[in-house]
């Protein structure tokens, strides 16, 4: 018997929130479905199952708090009998060993938040209520042993403030405050910048899009990251992830791409295998990704997976910025608002589409020796978008 | 379709975007995109849902021309003028 257990989804997460279950007992579930979702501080997740079989039995309802690590529910694998497996207690499992801390940090842990009380109500409500947001603490239901029901969910829905589906910001800005406070304190960073002529891919995007609809066309954001993840490929020590000690590169380079959050907040959720996609495809995920995220929908894997950053403003913002990278990776790509600048070319002063292109990269890992090549490397793709 | 019909889409797809902005308070002839705070994907699904909606082609080269909303409503209703003559 497989036990699918509580996800950890980032360094800071200490336990999660059941909130749904998107699968019945008896169901077969294969490697890759979405099986629950999962309130966390980052906002509700789609976890994902890692195995193939039959789901025995859930041991954990919705409402209910767990540590990371808990057992979430049995599945039963292929080729094992029904009841093959001593029936488990649904008791939570002792809390798995914390991913070790290379320093120690007793001010960075956040308290984990109380465990919410149980609720008694119906799945129907909660979805409801999840979807609007509605914070059901103290509410008497109407149904058999107070249990809440639609009905009450809507009445308290009339009556109170609107608030965006998934995301508790406050909660998200804790998320945030940890995650780059265990940064600045664990990680040495250095910074890199460089100026990268931009005509090309502009130009190249340009008419690529000029035939296209809407919905077809490309974003340089999308050739960012395709050039970094490249070159990520290319310059492995700046790929992969810092725990334990030491450093463990990516065995595929899974771009994490920071989106800002409407309201506050950013997350940065993995492409995966990044390096494998072609322009239109990966152009494709990252709105999909990004629609998601505005959504308040994400999956487990993208949370978890990233091996790199890229954050890239857009044609709004900045000249540049220089990332915080997110532990336990080791380095973070960023892009500023490209433009119109003077630039020198073949001895003749004229205006270019430039971007100012930054590396904030671990130096337990890699020196800037490295990182300068790995930068240039990148600018050095993207004189050729048509490769990329 | 009118101006006021081409402004009512506008204003729906905007909300699916950017359902916290309050549509009313912001002014016709200033860039959207600040106004609303867009990014560049933002302002792709935007065009993109225009495109289908109203079912005017939006050429790349004329992106910008949408920025504002009065630019916007000026260039679907010549957009939609020119297709139905």
């Amino acid at each position: 018997m497989i036990e699918f257990r509580m996800p950890s989804l980032g360094a800071d997460m200490e336990d999660g929130t059941l909130v749904e279950w998107l699968v019945k007992p008896g169901a077969l579930v294969k490697r890759g479905d979405i099986i629950a979702v999962v309130e966390t501080q980052k906002g509700a997740i789609e976890i994902e199952v890692f195995d193939t079989g039959v789901m025995e039995r859930l041991l954990v309802e919705p409402g209910v708090t767990v540590p990371v690590g808990a057992p979430l529910a049995l599945i039963r694998g292929e080729g094992e009998a029904p009841g093959a497996a001593p029936p488990a207690a649904p008791t939570p499992a002792p809390r798995p060993p914390p991913a070790p801390a290379p320093v120690a940090q007793p001010e960075g842990r956040l308290p984990p938040p109380p465990a919410g009380p149980h609720i008694r109500i119906s799945p129907a409500a909660r979805r409801f209520a999840a979807q609007r947001g509605l914070d059901l603490t103290g509410l008497q239901g109407t149904g058999p042993g107070g249990a809440i029901q639609v009905a009450d969910v809507e009445a308290l829905a009339k009556g109170a403030p609107a608030k965006r589906a998934g995301f508790d910001f406050s909660q998200m800005r804790a998320a945030i405050a940890a995650a780059m406070a265990r940064s600045k304190r664990e990680i040495p960073h250095y910074y890199l910048t460089d100026t990268i002529d931009l005509q090309a891919a502009n130009d190249w995007v340009a008419a690529v899009n000029g035939v296209r609809p809407p919905e077809a066309r490309l974003l340089l954001g999308a050739l960012f990251v395709k050039a970094t993840a490249l070159s990520a490929r290319a310059y492995p020590e700046f790929s992969g992830r810092f725990e334990g000690g030491a450093f463990h590169p990516g065995a595929a380079v899974h771009v994490g791409v920071a989106i800002a959050i409407r309201g506050g907040g950013l997350v940065a959720p993995a492409i995966h295998d990044t390096a494998d996609l072609d322009l239109d495809t990966l152009m494709s995920q990252m709105r999909d990704l990004t629609g998601r995220v505005r959504a308040g929908r994400f999956r487990s894997s993208e949370i978890a997976d990233p091996t790199i950053t890229v954050s890239s403003l857009g044609d709004r913002g900045v000249e540049g910025l220089f990332g915080v990278i997110y532990p336990p990776q080791v380095a973070i790509v960023g892009f500023g608002r490209p433009g119109q600048r003077p630039w020198v070319a073949d001895g003749q002063l004229a205006p270019r589409m430039l971007v100012t292109a930054t590396l904030a990269a671990d130096h337990r890992v890699s020196d800037g020796h490295r990182g300068a090549l790995f930068l240039a490397d990148i600018g050095r793709r993207l004189q050729q978008p048509e490769a990329l | 379709m009118s101006a006021a019909e081409i402004l009512a889409v506008i204003r729906d797809e905007l909300a699916r975007i950017a359902p916290e902005i309050e549509f009313d308070t912001l002014d016709s002839a200033i860039d959207l995109r600040e106004q609303a705070d867009l990014d560049s994907m933002d302002y792709l699904n935007l065009l993109t849902a225009l495109h289908q909606r109203l079912e005017v082609e939006i050429p790349d080269a004329d992106a910008q021309k949408l920025a504002t909303l009065d630019g916007a409503v000026a260039y679907i209703e010549a957009k939609r003028g020119a297709a139905a003559s």
